[in-house]
This record gives structure tokens, sequence and C-alpha cells, in this order.
């Protein structure tokens, strides 16, 4: 099948097709909200093996140590600005270059609370909720202006590169000691560091999330519950209306949507996830810096949805793993290699698969997998 | 009235492209726009939709003041439309096309029987898994109408809904309108295909240079001298 729903639902064998007995099951329907035209894959087969991938990723750090386990949750803190992305950009048609932007804001955000006002009582929780308010307070005023002032195509990437940008530069002009909020200094340039972890109180002890296996297990089941929650989106009518503005937003308007509502809406969801990666990623190294901010680090995940699929969440969340362990891999030899790396693979992207690699392959893959004139 | 403009007037530079225009639909009728190219046609039909704003004037729909809501509130107040150049989702499924379509106020049961009716309407059966953009021309023209009309509208309006089909596809979306005219709908149709109109039309109004020149049945358009000096006589050859 196809992200664009290019064979109608109701072919072949799918979850979808819940025969009125398999409906009256509750979980059966809930599952069928997983699965339609928004999203590839569906049926036994793909539900199988993603059972497997998740049990594979549980049972994984009996077999490496602590750190690894540590810096594979690293992995994991991007997951949610990618698939974030993946929304506004590959479902809505808005390509955000600055999703960095919240990132930024969120992780400064975070670290500026819980200096002020440490972890005890569960208040770690309660920084990152609100960290993530301040996203999406930024996305709903940049996105208000942008849409409500009827801002489109490339536009909408260039202000949001340049919102980016000067949150970056002012970062890093905070180095003097009057750049602070009550007892957390900004730092300018070598950004904020010291904060404390994502701590769950916990009877007999507060859990503390370091970058080690139990924060990989909550970054885990958040990826998934981030995932699965956003295929229960994408499928509903929401996502519907959101794929109508990016094939045809003129058409969405006429058949009774308010384009600019749901072009906001798409873009404040994609500023709370990159929101709650940035809160991750502060949490999970305890630091942030300007640079997070910048224009590399705003390409990237650009690069990695491109790489994986911006169409599909699935393939955005695939290719984006892929990318930044790759990446990281990379980098062993040198960062400068890697970022030239990064770019050569969006140009091969752009040239050779423009709907993604990761996306391309899923195609084919189920192309193979179904009989012809069916659908997987 | 279940339409009505007063003294509608827009310009662009220093085209007029409507000019004081007094125009009226009555509900249940099937009324044709017609007028030579650059007569303001379109423009009056996109300000009667909200893609432009006049200048002036006001436009009532089914009584009530919609000068100056926007395109998506006027079609949830129950206009419908069909543009000239297929307006769909040619990436998606016929099926996704008519999901998306009817989505915003039909649900489970309701949704799928609304689509299957609109498919057995549009004569789309067997084709909802295609993508819309691989049907035939006069294809995607019917799927646009269907889009349009399950919502049921009261009222419809088309923008040239045979440009480039063939004469029995034409035919047929005659036929067509003229089942949806009989189920209630009201129906505005811009339109340069004089045959095409006088298969549907009841009354016809003739624009030239932003103004009414003419209004009537089809029989009165079609005997007005001026009209076939200023349009007929010129395509007539």
């Amino acid at each position: 099948m196809t992200g664009q729903g290019k064979s109608g639902p109701g072919v072949g064998p799918s979850l979808i097709d819940a025969t009125p007995r398999q409906q009256r099951n509750t979980l059966a329907l809930w599952l069928s909200r997983l699965e339609g035209p928004q999203t590839m894959g569906r049926g036994r087969g793909f539900w199988s093996v993603l059972a497997l991938a998740v049990l594979a990723a549980a049972i994984y750090p009996m077999f490496v140590d602590g750190w690894t386990v540590g810096n594979t949750a690293y992995f994991l803190v991007w997951t949610f600005m990618a698939m974030g992305l993946g929304v506004i950009w590959g479902y809505a048609g808005s390509l955000s270059f600055g999703q960095t932007a919240f990132f930024g804001l969120a992780g400064y955000g975070y670290g500026v609370l819980t200096l002020n006002f440490g972890a005890a009582y569960g208040f770690t929780l309660v920084a990152l909720l609100l960290a993530v308010g301040l996203a999406v307070l930024l996305a709903v005023v940049l996105g208000y202006f942008m849409f409500y002032g009827r801002v489109q195509g490339v536009f909408i990437g260039i202000v949001t590169l340049s919102v980016t940008l000067v949150f970056q530069a002012f970062m890093a002009q905070t180095a003097g000691p009057e750049w602070a909020i009550g007892a957390a200094r900004l730092n300018g340039f070598n950004g904020m560091s010291g904060m404390p972890p994502l701590t769950i109180p916990w009877p007999g002890g507060d859990v503390l999330l370091y970058a080690d296996i139990a924060l990989y297990y909550v970054l885990l089941g958040l990826m998934l519950v981030v995932y699965l929650g956003l295929r229960m989106l994408l499928n509903a009518p929401f996502g519907n209306v959101l794929v109508a503005i990016r094939e045809n937003p003129e058409r969405a308007e006429m058949l009774g949507y308010d384009v600019r509502r749901y072009q906001l809406l798409g873009f404040v969801l994609g500023g709370a996830l990159a929101g709650l990666s940035g809160v991750l990623y502060t949490a999970w190294g305890q630091y942030i810096t300007p640079s997070s901010m910048g224009i590399t680090a705003a390409a990237l995940p650009v690069i990695w949805v491109a790489f994986g699929g911006r169409k599909d969440v699935t393939a955005t969340l695939i290719g984006t793993l892929a990318m930044i362990f790759l990446y990281q891999w990379l980098t062993i030899y040198g960062s400068q290699y890697a970022i030239v790396a990064m770019g050569v693979i969006l140009v091969l992207t752009v040239l050779f698969a423009p709907e993604g690699i990761v996306l391309s392959l899923m195609r084919w893959l189920s192309a193979r997998l179904t009989p012809a004139g069916g659908r997987p | 009235m279940i339409l009505q403009t007063r003294g509608l007037c827009k310009r662009f530079g220093g085209v007029h492209v409507a000019r004081n225009i007094d125009f009226g639909i009555e509900a249940g009728e099937i009324h044709c726009l017609i007028g030579p190219n650059g007569a303001g046609k379109s423009s009056l039909f996109r300000l009667i939709l909200g893609a432009h704003q006049p200048d002036s004037g006001t436009i009532l729909f089914k009584d009530e003041d919609v000068t100056r809501l926007p395109p998506f509130a006027r079609i949830r107040k129950g206009m419908s439309v069909k543009f000239q150049v297929p307006g769909i989702f040619k990436d998606l499924s016929v099926r996704q096309n008519l999901v998306i379509s009817f989505q915003h106020h039909l649900h489970g049961h309701d949704l799928e029987a609304t689509i299957q009716r609109v498919v057995a309407f549009a004569g789309l059966e067997g084709l909802e898994g295609k993508a819309a953009g691989t049907l035939s021309h006069g294809r995607q023209q019917w799927l646009e109408i269907g889009m349009a009309v399950g919502v049921e509208p009261s009222l419809l309006l088309l923008d040239e809904p045979t440009a480039g089909m063939s004469p029995e596809e034409t035919r047929q979306t005659g036929e067509m309108l003229r089942v949806l005219n009989a189920q209630g709908v009201t129906i505005l149709a811009v339109e340069h295909d004089m045959s095409f109109v006088q298969q549907i039309a009841d009354r016809v109004t003739v624009l030239h240079f932003g103004e009414i020149f003419a209004q009537g049945s089809v029989q009165e358009i079609i005997s007005h001298p001026g009209v076939a000096d200023i349009y007929l006589g010129a395509s007539d050859d």
C-alpha cells in the first residue's frame, strides 16, 4: 500500500476490516483505529513485526552495559521532534526549519525551572510539562501569525529558521552574570548545566533517571505511546484534513475546513513534540547549549525526516533512529565528516527517493509481500 | 431567494470585474451564468464563495449576510462548489476523497452509506481504491461533483462543470444535475456551452463587462438580440 492511500482501505486482510462480531470487541476496535490510509503497516504481519521489535528493544539492556543503554536512550530522545516534524511537514505540507526553537526553549525552560526549584516532590515532571507548555505557547503565537497571516510554502521554512537562529544568537550572548533567571545562570555559549535529571517520586526513595537503563525504558515507553497515539490521530478525521491541506489547500477550504486552524493545530503538536525532545535531551545529559538551536541542529531533523519518509510516521521513526545511529558512528571519525555525510545522504535521498528512502523500501517490501491487486 | 447580491462591486486595478451587481437565485432552480470571456463570470462566482472580497455591496445567503465570512464558513452554511479545473486530491484514493469531503458531518454507517450512494451516483463503482488523479478527465469531474453533492448542499456552485468533457459525458452530466435538482438542490452553473445550458437551465443570467446584461428563461435569452450580438453571435459561427 501507500502512505497516501492509493488503494481503498477495504481491501486485503486488515484489522480495519473487523467483522461485526469482532467490532463488538473493544480491543479490536481500538486496534482498528491504529490503521488507516494515512499510515503504512497493517494487519497481523505488521503488528507481529512491531511486537517483536518492541520485545527486542525491551530485552536489549540485558545484553549490554548501562553506559551503552544510556547512549541508546539518547537516540530515543530525538524521535519525538522528528515525528512532530513529520506531522507538520509530511502530513500538513508545511516545512518547518525551526523545530529546534521549540526544542531549545523547552530545554532551557526545564533547566531554569529545575535549577530554581530542585527535583523534590516530583517537580522535574511538573517542570517537563511547564517547559513543553512554553514550547506550545511559542508555537501558538508563531503559528498564529504565520498561518493566519497566510504565510505559505518556503516562507514557513524561512520564518521558522530565522526564529531558531535568533534564539541561538540571543542565548549565545548571555555569558555575563547579569543573565540569570533566579538561581539559573544562562552562561552564554557554554550553555546551562547541572540541572537534575527527571526524578520520579517513589515510596522508599525517588527514582533518578540518569542516562541509564531506567531512563531508557521510560523513553522507550514514551516513544511507543507517542507513535501509536500519532497513528490514531493521523488516521482520524484530523489526519485526513491535514493530508487534504497538503494535497490541495483550496479544495480543503472549499470543503468547509478552516485550513489555518488545522495548520496551526498541526504546528502546535509538532512544537510540543520538539519541546518534549528538548526537555528529555536536557534531562538526559543535564546540559543544554545555544548550539542546539543553531543551523546544523535545525537542519538535522529535516534530513532525518526526509531520509525516512515524511509522509509516514513509521518511516520517519525508523529513518530517524537509523540516521542518528549513523551520525554518532560517523562522528567517531570526526564530526565535520559526519555532517558532510548527512548532506550527501540528503542529496541522494532527494535524487533517488524523494519520498524518503525508508518509505520507498517499505512500499517496495509491501508490494512484494502482497498478492497482486491487494493491499498489505 | 436562496442567494442574493446587492450592489456588488469588485475591481482589480483598473478593471471592473463586477459593477453594481444585483443578482438572485430562487430556491430550487437551475441557474446558468453565461457571458463572453472576461465578462466576470468566474469573478462573480468567487465573490459568492468568498474567495474574493467585494469592494462594496452585500451577499445574502438564506437571508443571512455572509459578505464577510471566509469560504469555509459559507460552505458550512450549505454552499458547495465544484471548480473548473478538477479540484480533487489527485494522490489520494477516490474513497479518501469522499471520506474527507463528508467526514465533518457524517460518521460511521452514515458516512459509509453516503460514500456508496455517491460512488453509484457518480458512476465510480469499482474505482474506490484508485488514486483520483488516474481517473479519466470526465470521471475526475464527476468525482468532484460527487464530493460537492454528498454534503447535501442547499446551493451547488459549478464552474464550467463540463469543461473538457466529451459530448456524451456532457449529456450524462446534465442528467446528473437534473436528478440532483429534482432532489431539491439549487444549482448555479457558470457555463459557456449553450447546448448544455439549454439542456439544464431554468433561468439564465448574461454578464458582460462585469455587469448584468440580460436575465430570463433560456428561450428569452436566445431570442434576445443584444445577447446574440455580444455572445452567441460571436461564438456560434
